[in-house]
């Protein structure tokens, strides 16, 4: 047993040397990175918190009016936002807000495409499965520490945390959807003569949609999952106070916080939910 | 006739080692022989068809038998293994299994169209986007694709019906919203997989009859597949029957009906109503079978007949003269006089014989421009209700 212990792998040593020279090889592609990003998302804060807060909690309510047609759910929105403003958490609400929508924006910006392209391709699909677990699976605080070294302290590494944790759900669903398109509307689409790229976008994308809609809006609750913990990393937003709260044993702030994020989920959660998977739900 | 779709020596196999397979084929393997040996499966194998203008040809068999494959090989969506299939694009015909990729959606987009077994509407546009759905692609204006689908929509009594979605209708409109989407393509060759299979009874027979109304107007070319042998005959000009990949029969619907080429089209055959398919002239007894005593043709049921030649010139019901007449297929069976000998046309329909014989009491005279050819009675009927074998029918009269 001696020996087998005498003998360690260095898989650590081996990573920690593979992110060095990343960071001596490619400084400078990965500062560009976190300070286009950095100065993005900081701009997107900036703009919506000039906007008053009773304009912005007006806008979100005639959104959600225009997709659910809800008057149930309008009222919950406004009086949740309200809350969250009475507590004064409205900057760091709208910092969570930005940093959420970023992430599922990228997620889906990449993950639709390497779903519909694992989809025609069966290959590519078992090559990224194990992929796509080992992102799912590894403790998320592991690649904090080196996203943190890569990108620095701030909103980018929690991003880009954010954003390897939740872009499984796109590609994963996207993929279902795609590969389960009933084959007769395939044949149809092709007995009337699609062409491949026609095929995709009459045919496929649109018998997919409610697939892709739920990784869309599975990706924004992963998301949403990842604030307390982006928060770690210098990412602002609800997950700050929490951390806050929990180095110094606040109760009061803790759970303050804590009601915010829960509404925030709430409230994205149902804003999300498409009509038609109402029905079936 | 011109042939619209010529299918020459045509074999389908899925699978990845097609060469061994066909070598096997060749050889005379059977279709488990080769699934156990290359782990291909033989879908169509050398099969032969020429469908003329005008005909709805229907591929009949069990499921498996390779009739729906077979099928797809004509708008391509079945990869042809060996062989050809040429469909006729104006004045040339062109091969489905071998030509580009721009030739195989012209073709698809203008000369051949489909209809679903399961409808396969897309459930997210509307019925009036569905159907214009071909028309895009045929590259239609906006305007022009929805007066067409509205005007198709109409023929299919469904245009107000325009801006439902597909699961808000019931199975019958659903197909019928296919027919419109296969029919608005303005193609010469329609595939129709199954189409009615789906539906109710009630419904079913409803769409084969609107779809026999269409083809009398339209006069497309259709290829049909059913499993149903009276379907088949209802609709049918031809008759192609499968079996394990081959094609065992090929025939008008009466001569399957009547001279069923082997023990698995008869079974077909016994379970279907000869009613709709047979004809008096395949069923009767020619008069010159029949005996004659004191110068009257005996008939039968005791009805004996006084022949000038070929005329008939008397009728004797148990020696008895009744009087003879003629009916046309435009006349009302109700309206005939009860107790009289009638002369019925050569081709009468076995439903109409049954009908007459219900009413008149007797047996008929078919005859053709005043000349008889023959009798038909209870004895015929009764055989054909049977589905004896007909070959054998006259040994049975005599």
């Amino acid at each position: 047993m001696d020996w087998l212990t005498d003998n360690k792998i260095p898989l650590g040593d081996l990573m920690e040397t593979f992110v060095n020279w990343l960071v001596d090889a490619a400084a400078v592609f990965f500062d560009f990175i976190a300070i286009t990003l950095e100065t993005i998302i900081m701009a997107l804060v900036d703009v919506f918190e000039w906007i008053p807060p009773l304009a912005l909690i007006a806008m979100i309510a005639t959104g959600a009016w225009f997709l659910h047609r809800s008057v149930g759910l309008v009222l919950f929105i406004v009086a949740a936002l309200l809350l969250i403003i009475n507590l004064g958490y409205w900057l760091e609400t709208i910092q969570t807000l930005v940093l959420v929508v970023s992430a599922t924006f990228v997620s889906v910006l990449f993950g639709v495409p390497i779903g519909i392209a694992a989809a025609h391709r069966p290959w590519l699909y078992t090559v990224l499965r194990p992929i796509l677990d080992l992102m799912q699976t590894i403790p998320t605080f592991v690649y904090l520490i080196p996203t943190l070294i890569l990108f620095g302290l701030g909103y980018v590494p929690g991003l880009i945390s954010t954003i390897i944790f939740a872009i499984a759900a796109p590609i994963r669903l996207t993929y279902l959807g795609v590969s389960k398109v009933p084959s007769e509307l395939l044949e149809a689409g092709l007995a009337f003569g699609c062409t491949k790229s026609k095929l995709l976008y009459r045919v496929e994308l649109p018998a997919a949609m409610p697939s892709i809609m739920a990784g869309v809006t599975q990706c924004i609750m992963l998301s949403l999952s990842m604030v307390v913990i982006a928060a770690l990393v210098g990412a602002d937003g609800l997950g700050k106070p929490v951390v806050r709260a929990l180095n110094t044993v606040n109760i009061s702030q803790g759970f303050e916080a804590g009601v915010a994020i829960v509404l925030v989920a709430i409230i994205l959660d149902r804003i999300c939910k498409t009509p038609s998977s109402k029905n079936e739900g | 006739m011109s042939a619209v779709v010529q299918i020459e020596n045509i074999d389908i196999v899925f699978g990845n080692n097609s060469n061994k397979t066909l070598e096997l084929m060749d050889a005379g393997g059977t279709r488990d022989n080769i699934l156990s040996q290359t782990g291909d499966v033989v879908g169509v194998h050398d099969a032969n068809l020429q469908v003329n203008e005008g005909e709805i040809c229907v591929l009949m068999g069990l499921s498996g038998s390779g009739k729906s494959t077979l099928l797809r090989a004509v708008n391509g969506l079945n990869k042809i293994t060996r062989g050809k299939c040429l469909v006729r694009d104006g004045e040339r015909m062109v091969d489905m299994g071998d030509c580009d990729e721009a030739t195989l959606r012209h073709m698809r987009t203008h000369r051949v169209s489909m209809v679903f077994q399961s409808f396969a509407l897309m459930p997210w546009l509307t019925v009036l986007e569905n159907v214009t759905f071909g028309l895009e692609m045929q590259g239609m204006s906006k305007k022009e694709r929805t007066e067409k689908a509205t005007q198709q929509l109409k023929m299919v009594g469904l245009d107000k019906w325009a801006d439902k979605k597909p699961d808000e209708l019931s199975g019958g409109m659903r197909q019928r919203v296919g027919l419109a989407r296969a029919f608005a393509m303005d193609t010469d060759v329609l595939l129709m997989d199954e189409p009615f299979s789906a539906l109710d009874p009630l419904i079913r027979s409803q769409l084969q009859d609107e779809l026999i109304e269409l083809q009398e107007r339209l006069k497309k070319t259709i290829i049909f597949v059913s499993h149903d042998l009276d379907e088949a005959l209802k609709i049918g000009s031809k008759i192609v029957i499968m079996e394990s990949a081959k094609i065992i029969q090929e025939d008008v619907p009466e001569q399957i009906v009547l001279n069923p080429a082997t023990e698995y089209v008869e079974k077909f055959v016994a379970h279907t109503n000869p009613l709709n398919v047979l004809r008096g002239n395949s069923l009767m007894t020619p008069v010159a079978e029949l005996e004659v005593r004191d110068g009257l043709h005996i008939a039968g049921d005791g009805v004996s007949l006084k022949l000038n030649g070929t005329i008939l010139d008397k009728a004797f019901v148990d020696g008895n003269e009744v009087s003879v007449l003629k009916w046309d297929t435009n006349v009302n069976i109700d309206t005939l006089p009860k107790d009289v000998v009638l002369l019925v046309p050569l081709d009468i329909s076995m439903r109409d014989a049954v009908e007459i014989r219900y009413h008149s009491n007797h047996l008929m005279v078919l005859e053709k421009g005043g000349e008889c050819y023959g009798i038909l009675g209870d004895h015929h009927l009764y055989h054909a209700l049977l589905g004896k074998h007909f070959g054998n029918d006259e040994d049975a009269a005599a």
